[in-house]
């Protein structure tokens, strides 16, 4: 019966030796050119610096099925709504938009707020429903005759280039924490109203906001120019092209045997890396601590047992509710580095499969519950999503390298990029069977 | 003020689409809902399988046009369906064989079983793109229209044009013929009834003498149907795009959820409940206000949300039918 | 609990958007049936004999623990609460690991068989909760009853109909909407359908009404007297003694006392223990 248990004591030295393997694939990956590595230190920290953002966004999804035991797979939502803190936060203001509508843009939104806010009110006291569709129905025909004008005037400023609102032209550091708190205010609108039934209906109220988020960011020009994209985001680094011009960087650069072009690729992106992993280091450690302070322990107590804690007067409804806002405020967070990282705003990249369910592949694979696991199965899975993009057509292409050339071959080496997920597949299917508890299992 | 021109308006942009796109939904919830029901989970693979099951109807539909078998004027795709429904349900099998079978065997808790359909979904999704790729593709022949918009005009005399695309009365047609087969096999055969006992007593159905891997067969062979006839429907109707059958799933979801999960008739309901208030909440309602009203000039298109945010529009649904009806609009298992 | 259950605790299982446990099985229906024994020689029509176990790899809960019943009589098991009744009937059915001990029917010796195949074998059992289809129809209970028959169901459900006259009127009716008393009727009535040779009822007045407790009962001996033995565990000592042919006093998973209903209620001890004096 218990063929698939992990021993429930795992060994001390588990998390240290995965964390070697995984250092080991980084530097094999900077240093050997083969047929499975690329032998490029740019390569390697590039899929290193996008591996630490997944670790992040799977220590937000962790914290709240580790802690809570609540499913999210609204994770794309809440990264995308990060991701349009840099724009908002860290963009120049656009010459003209805010005189072209943003007065009346922001009424209209806050018309529409405030309607919602009424309709709650004059449903709790009144209970009547014609009354809250009336409200409702007068409130959306003001905000669509406040917003609509508001958003021609926006989108026809300088279309060509702009159309948009524009950013307040901060620094792009403090739209990390306001990418945060977009994603925590959705997370807090979403968890109000999904975890107070009588049971959650979240998974699929997630499912549901992610998409809107994603078609909001798609259609929406003005707020951050939809499908046309926003490029040069500001960045908190260096950019290559001053470093190469900098004779001081050259000079370093050379003594260390690198070219410039190389060399200032792996500076930015050691900055970056070094930004990342002070974030991380700081999510994990206020993570642990609050595990370990009374309401960590509150919470660990809900969790092992909801019924006892209820009957103990604990409100567990509105702890799931706070869990559910913290995490997703870290995967906002996740959201708005990521967007700082590639420079660019592009919505239609946003794919459920690749934000949303692979980071559970992360956290399953990691091991639900630790933070450690978390963050060393994000990396991991990251690193085999990327390499599996050029291990799938070798293997493929090592299988059918005996068969004549055809239509089958051609059709086999054309898909096998599609390999990688059939492999993701098969790993979280793996750990699921044989190790659970995944790579680090919890305490 | 012109009743018929708005009518053949409201029929035209409004009552057709939406009920082909109910058809659809519908038979995708009855999927979801079954698999709730009688597996204990909701199978987020459910809309990779669809797009399986479409992709390989759509290659025996290639071979069966190069082979220059037609069925004139239906559409060739109906032929190969029985072909697209066997081998998706052969696949589903083995999943279940390979997959959860051995988490049923150890009476996991559901959530597992969830866990294990994200990765059966990636493995679907792979698959699907193996097999033919990520672009889309089109594969309706036959006669394209039942009702032709000219046609309807000559007939009628009306300013207003009516079509009805012989894909759209097919999904009708279809999906009415296997929901009352579905619920005859549900509710009069001896296998239907055993479904209906394990999913809602295990342990009892089991000492009834009910074979629950019988019946969990049963249940993965009907939900591969479902899921292929419902895939290649709203293909033929629409067109194949992988990624729309995933992105289908939220609002084949929020119709077995609204309809009350686990709950067939729920499950049809909720998807012609979601398809109608889709298309009817997204359509720019100006024409018709200027058949009704024709002095009247409204401002703008008389649209309410966008086309792009229909998806909105199921989610809206669903929640407020969770406010007040946190079990759906039929008794469902969701308590 | 499975091992299962651990790895991921009561996460998600709260979120009725993806899972549904309602109706989610306990037993292990994988489980093979071994082979049927020979029965020994004057043995009753069903004897528990010397059964020690518990659930999995858990204490043991039963000592040596004994029941029997002879056709056409009514045994029941009483005794203080936890004192194994449940189990002890659980254990009769299969549905625990024996470690010792054997169960033999009408000449057989079913100790390997698993619960499925010893519906087949002819026992009849219905469990404390969770014993009806609660979606389907009455009508439905009674032919899911029948599942393992394949002649004609008919006669059987008029017998049933007319043992039960209150639920018959309600056949199309769903049984999770009937009242308490009405559904221990038809998951009594489901249990008879397959027309077994011995009828096993785990606390059938759990939770109803005096009333309805007493109508049930008579319902109970009618089928006794129609000739089919009737094994129950009864929450309500003095009542089910009353009309026990014999009857099963356990502590602690072993035999306390045994005798006929009316012997132990004269006995001082198990009055004073626990019949309240």
């Amino acid at each position: 019966m218990s063929s698939n248990r992990q021993s429930a004591s795992a060994s001390p030295w588990r998390a240290p030796i995965v964390f070697a393997i995984l250092a080991a694939l980084f530097v094999l990956e900077g240093t050997v050119r083969n047929g499975m590595f690329s032998g490029s230190w740019n390569t390697s920290l590039a899929i290193l610096n996008m591996g630490l953002i997944s670790a992040i966004t799977a220590l937000g999804v962790n914290m709240q099925w580790g802690y809570a035991g609540l499913f999210n797979v609204g994770v794309v939502g809440f990264l995308a709504l990060g991701g349009l803190a840099p724009v908002l936060v860290s963009l120049p203001p656009v010459q003209g938009a805010w005189s072209a509508g943003g007065p009346r843009l922001i009424l209209s939104l806050l018309v529409g707020l405030g309607t919602l806010a009424l309709a709650r009110i004059v449903y709790a006291r009144t209970r009547r429903g014609l009354l809250v569709a009336l409200v409702l129905i007068a409130g959306f025909v003001a905000y669509r005759w406040l917003f609509d004008p508001a958003v021609s005037a926006i989108e026809a400023n300088n279309a060509a280039s702009a159309g948009n609102i524009g950013g307040l032209g901060l620094p792009v550091l403090l739209s990390w924490a306001v990418g945060g708190a977009f994603a925590a205010a959705a997370a807090w609108a979403i968890g109000k109203v999904a975890l107070g039934l009588r049971s959650d209906y979240l998974a699929i109220a997630t499912l549901g906001i992610a998409e809107i988020i994603v078609a909001v960011l798609r259609n929406e020009d003005w707020l951050a120019r939809g499908v046309k994209n926003i490029t040069s985001i500001p960045r908190p680094v260096p950019y290559e092209i001053d470093l190469q011009q900098n004779p001081a960087f050259v000079d370093f650069a050379t003594r260390w045997g690198f070219s410039a072009a190389e060399a200032s690729g792996i500076w930015v992106k050691l900055c970056y890396m070094s930004l990342f992993l002070v974030v991380l280091l700081t999510i994990v450690l206020l993570a642990e601590l609050a595990l370990k302070s009374p309401w960590g322990r509150m919470m660990r107590a809900i969790r092992d047992n909801e019924t006892a804690a209820e009957a103990m007067g604990k409100d567990v409804t509105a702890r799931h509710l706070q869990v559910f806002i913290l995490g997703s405020a870290v995967i906002g967070v996740a959201g708005a580095m990521m967007i700082t990282l590639d420079g660019l705003m592009a919505p239609t990249s946003y794919n459920p499969l690749r934000y949303t369910f692979l980071i559970w592949v992360m956290v399953i694979v990691g091991g639900s519950g630790n933070n450690w696991g978390a963050i060393l199965g994000a990396v991991l899975i990251w690193f085999l999503w990327i390499k599996a993009e050029v291990w799938g057509p070798n293997l493929i292409g090592l299988l059918v390298g005996p068969l004549p050339d055809g239509d089958v071959k051609a059709h086999l080496l054309g898909s096998a990029p599609h390999m990688r997920f059939i492999a993701m597949g098969a790993v979280l299917l793996l750990v699921l069977r044989f190790a659970p508890r995944g790579l680090v299992p919890e305490k | 003020m012109d009743i018929l021109n708005a009518l053949v308006a409201f029929l035209n942009f409004v009552f057709i689409p939406a009920a082909a796109y109910g058809a659809q939904l519908a038979l995708g919830a009855l999927g979801v809902t079954l698999i709730y029901g009688i597996l204990r989970f909701s199978n987020f693979a459910h809309g990779d399988t669809m797009a399986f099951g479409t992709a390989i109807t759509i290659i025996a539909t290639w071979g069966l046009q190069s082979l220059g078998v037609s069925l004139g004027p239906l559409p060739t795709a109906l032929l190969a369906l029985p072909i697209g429904i066997a081998g998706t349900a052969l696949l589903v099998l083995a999943t279940d064989r390979v997959v959860y079978r051995f988490y049923r065997v150890q009476k996991a808790a559901p959530i597992i079983f969830v866990m294990a359909s994200v990765g059966v979904m990636f493995v679907m999704n792979g698959l699907t793109r193996l097999l033919i790729g990520v672009d889309e593709q089109r594969f309706d022949d036959g006669a394209r229209f039942l009702i032709a918009v000219r046609d309807f005009r000559e007939w009628t005399g009306l300013a207003e044009g009516l079509a009805l695309r012989s894909t759209q009365a097919l999904t009708v047609i279809v999906t009415v013929i296997v929901c009352a087969a579905l619920f005859w096999f549900l509710n009069r055969t001896k296998g239907g009834k055993a479904m209906r006992a394990y999913s809602d007593n295990e342990d009892l159905a089991l000492l009834s003498g009910i074979d629950p891997e019988k019946v969990v067969r049963m249940t993965w062979i009907i939900a591969a149907a479902l899921m292929t006839i419902a895939g290649v429907l709203y293909g033929l109707d629409k067109s194949f795009r992988p990624f729309n059958y995933f992105q289908i799933l939220l609002p084949i979801f929020a119709a077995a959820i609204v309809g009350g999960l686990g709950n067939p008739i729920g499950a049809i309901a909720g998807g012609f409940l979601v398809a109608f208030s889709e298309v009817a909440v997204t359509y720019p309602w100006v024409k018709i206000a200027g058949y009704l009203a024709p002095g009247w000039e409204p401002g703008g298109l008389l649209q309410l949300l966008g086309t792009e945010y229909k998806f909105a529009v199921s989610f809206v649904i669903l929640i407020v039918v969770l406010l007040f009806r946190p079990t759906g609009l039929f008794r469902g298992k969701s308590v | 609990m499975s091992d299962q259950d651990a790895v991921f605790g009561h996460r998600g299982n709260r979120d009725a958007s993806v899972v549904n446990s309602q109706g989610k099985g306990t037993i292990d229906g994988t489980r093979p049936s071994g082979p049927v024994g020979q029965g020994r020689a004057g043995d009753p029509f069903l004897i528990g004999e010397g059964m020690t176990g518990g659930y999995g790899k858990g204490p043991d809960i039963l000592n040596n623990c004994t029941i029997a019943v002879e056709k056409g009589q009514i045994a029941v098991i009483v005794g203080p609460n936890g004192a194994g009744k449940s189990t002890a009937m659980k254990a009769i059915f299969g549905m625990l690991n024996l470690r010792q001990g054997s169960v033999r029917l009408d000449g057989r010796d079913i100790t390997a068989l698993n619960p499925q195949d010893r519906v087949k074998a002819g026992m009849g059992f219905v469990p404390q909760v969770n014993n009806i289809f609660p979606s389907m129809t009455v009508e439905e209970n009674l032919e899911m009853g029948a599942y393992i028959r394949n002649d004609d169901i008919r006669r059987t459900m008029e017998q049933v109909y007319d043992l039960f006259p209150a639920v018959a009127a309600k056949r199309r009716q769903a049984a999770g909407e009937l009242s308490g008393g009405q559904r221990q009727q038809v998951a009594v009535g489901r249990a008879l359908m397959t027309q077994p040779s011995v009828l096993m009822l785990d606390e059938p007045t759990a939770g109803v009404s005096p009333i309805v407790m007493d109508e049930l009962f008579d319902r109970i001996i009618a089928i006794a007297r129609g000739g089919l033995p009737v094994l129950m565990v009864e929450q309500n000592a003095k009542q089910a003694m009353m009309i026990a042919d014999k009857a099963y006093v356990l502590v602690q998973g072993a035999n306390a006392h045994t005798g006929t209903g009316h012997e132990l209620m004269q006995n001082d001890e198990v009055r004073r223990t626990f019949l309240g004096g």
